[in-house]
């Protein structure tokens, strides 16, 4: 088992008072918790941090783990010879767990004297929901797809003991998730003791930015650069999409940044419904002309009337 | 050998989801769920109904419930209120990601 400074993690000194220890670490929620900070790694980081102040805030888990002795953190220990017996009721298999682990079962074993204290038999427990990240790509998040996940959860045997057990599972990640989307996929956490069910398996979705197509929600943005000829006069170009390409009419007189709407070629849900493929123009000028073209844009420039600056003046008067 | 295959669902397929299980699968005490259906935190899809149906998205609100009374240690009424500024940011997150989107 690896050791964790718990005392370094939360900034404080090991003499640090109950009020010092939940001041640093408020500080530090405020700063890394998942749901309001922005920060990367803000879920690592602030899970080492909960697991420092859920041992540390609890007088006799603190008293445990001072009872584990100093290490260097990161270094491999074992709980001294007695450590077992006294505060984790003689189980003695330290090595397939971590550190958290230990006083998570310390936790569990707390909660179940508190329940035969009350009276009657300790109450079906349900087991942990995991938690896991899954990176995808754009045409997976498109069109749907199997991944396979190695999961090491911790799970509890009836004495309250817990252990990490290693699972590979494959799950259907269905079409037109979105980045930051949560999955659910029920019963696939850890399994329940005591007769309570089993928990759930939540997936983190994460799509990588694809170089064409642009999601906001189930609809998909996409630049379409036309000539200044194109915009003007009108033209029919062929265009991919995610599901294949198709022929787009873009009407004479375009202006830059109108967007050109592809019904129902955006994603699509299992539910059933598709957003909507947007190309935006974009008119794009040739930044090398020969002396033949200069000359039709010269003859252009004196043949038009178009004044696009006409409203300026009068408008930004003040 | 044969891959059991697991499907993993979105908050829209799951439809709806009852009180009961809203409360086992996301470990917020009865009381305080109540108490956020009392400060329109959580809707049920009829309140006057005997047994309460939400829509399934209530399980994604319910965890993160659950993360800010654990975490932050805040009563029901704070979380109540944190929930509404989340709920702000994640609509103004949806504009601004539509609005780069579209600028590319």
């Amino acid at each position: 088992m690896k050791y964790k400074d718990y005392y370094a993690i939360l900034g404080v000194k090991k003499d640090a008072g109950a009020d010092d220890i939940k001041a640093a670490y408020r500080r530090l929620a405020r700063k890394y918790h998942p749901d309001v900070s922005k920060e990367k790694n803000a879920e690592e980081k602030f899970k080492e941090m909960g697991e420092a102040y859920e041992t540390l805030k609890d007088p006799e888990k603190r008293a445990a783990y001072d009872q584990l002795g100093s290490h260097a953190s990161g270094q491999e220990f074992r709980p001294p010879p007695d450590w077992g017996q006294q505060y984790a009721q003689g189980s003695g298999a330290f090595d397939d767990i971590d550190l958290s682990d230990l006083f998570a079962a310390f936790g569990q074993r707390q909660s179940r004297g508190a329940g035969r204290e009350a009276g009657g038999p300790p109450p079906p427990m349900r087991g942990h929901d995991f938690e896991a990240g899954v990176g995808i790509t754009f045409a997976q998040a498109f069109n749907g797809s199997e991944i396979q996940l190695q999961m090491n959860g911790l799970e509890w045997d009836e004495e309250g003991n817990g252990r990490r057990v290693p699972r590979t599972i494959t799950v259907r990640i269905p079409r037109g998730v979105a980045n930051g989307e949560k999955l659910r996929v029920p019963g696939k956490g850890g399994a329940g003791f005591r007769g309570g069910p089993a928990g759930d398996l939540y997936l983190d979705i994460e799509v990588a930015d694809h170089p064409v197509f642009r999601v906001a929600g189930q609809d998909l943005y996409m630049d379409l650069p036309l000539t200044p000829w194109e915009a003007v006069l009108g033209t029919e170009v062929s265009l991919p999409t995610p599901a294949g390409t198709v022929s787009l009419k873009v009407p004479a007189g375009t202006r830059a940044g109108q967007k050109l709407r592809l019904g129902g070629r955006g994603m699509q849900r299992g539910s059933g419904t598709a957003g909507h493929l947007y190309a935006i123009a974009r008119i794009e000028v040739p930044s090398v002309v020969d002396d033949a073209q200069r000359e039709l844009y010269r003859k252009l420039a004196a043949a038009s009337n178009f004044a696009p600056r006409g409203h300026l003046e009068q408008e930004a008067a003040l | 050998m044969n891959i059991v295959v697991e499907q993993a669902l979105t908050v829209d397929e799951q439809g709806t989801i009852s009180y009961s299980e809203l409360v086992s699968a996301s470990g917020v005490p009865e009381d305080a769920l109540r108490e956020l259906v009392r400060y329109g935190a959580l809707a049920p899809l009829d309140p006057a109904a005997p047994a309460w149906t939400f829509n399934a998205h209530a399980l994604m609100v319910a965890r993160k419930v659950q993360r800010l009374r654990n975490d932050f240690e805040l009563d029901t009424h704070a979380v109540a209120v944190v929930l509404s500024y989340l709920e702000r940011i994640e609509t103004l997150e949806a504009q601004l990601r539509e609005l780069r989107a579209r600028q590319g």
